[in-house]
């Protein structure tokens, strides 16, 4: 009978193992990486940070960029939308605000747009940021 | 969509001494009043910049606001760094 009982233990905290590890293989995104396509693009300077806070195409346009610019910016917007609510912000002013962020924290190579509107290669100087950004 | 107008050439913010004469432009402008200042202890001068302030109307985000949320933005850049 105690042998059943440890049999029954053991199986039980084996299931447990296994469900907390799904279960931590599905939470686990929250500093998730880049998609691999997403990173390739960004390191070709095929894709860069606009002003405003969104992806933009620097290059010639193709359906595959499209779609994967289109796609982050959807999910961008979802958090963009739900922190200004939570700021007391709008989502433009949100938007703007994570763009100094992002075009700050983009790497050498990496494409940004400087205030004129145009496309800039990141160097190891500070971006080109709009006079507004802190 | 910048716009210059408020702060154009011709309409220097500078106000004037009595005795500055009316119509000149430009440098001619500012020297007069930088001298009329000289002379004249109580007279009031504002510079204007060299270079035009240009104001974005098509952005109506102000700094203030920009200042308040960057702390927060960049979290959640930080928390979402695979749509970043």
């Amino acid at each position: 009978m105690g042998d059943t009982m440890t049999k029954g233990l053991t199986k039980a905290a084996l299931t447990g193992a296994v469900f907390a590890l799904a279960l931590g293989g599905i939470a686990a995104p929250a500093h998730a990486q880049r998609d691999p396509a997403y990173a390739a693009a960004r390191a070709a300077g095929q894709v860069g940070e606009k002003m405003d806070g969104y992806l933009g195409i620097v290059g010639a346009e193709t359906a595959e960029l499209r779609r994967l610019v289109n796609d982050i910016n959807i999910k961008r917007r979802a958090v963009y939308s739900e922190r200004a609510q939570a700021t007391n912000a709008t989502i433009e002013e949100y938007a703007l605000t994570a763009g100094c962020q992002a075009i700050l924290a983009t790497t050498p190579g990496e494409k940004y747009q400087a205030p004129d509107g145009s496309w800039q290669t990141r160097t190891s100087a500070p971006p080109m940021r709009d006079s507004r950004c802190p | 969509m910048n716009r210059h107008e408020l702060t154009d050439r011709e309409r220097l913010a500078t106000i004037h001494c009595k005795q500055g004469k009316q119509g000149m432009r430009g440098k001619t402008k500012l020297a007069a009043a930088a001298l009329a200042s000289l002379t004249l202890a109580a007279c009031v001068t504002v510079e204007a910049p060299d270079k035009p302030i240009v104001i974005e109307l098509n952005v109506n985000i102000r700094q203030e606001v920009i200042y308040r949320l960057a702390e927060d933005a960049g979290n959640t850049i930080e928390e979402n760094a695979d749509i970043f």
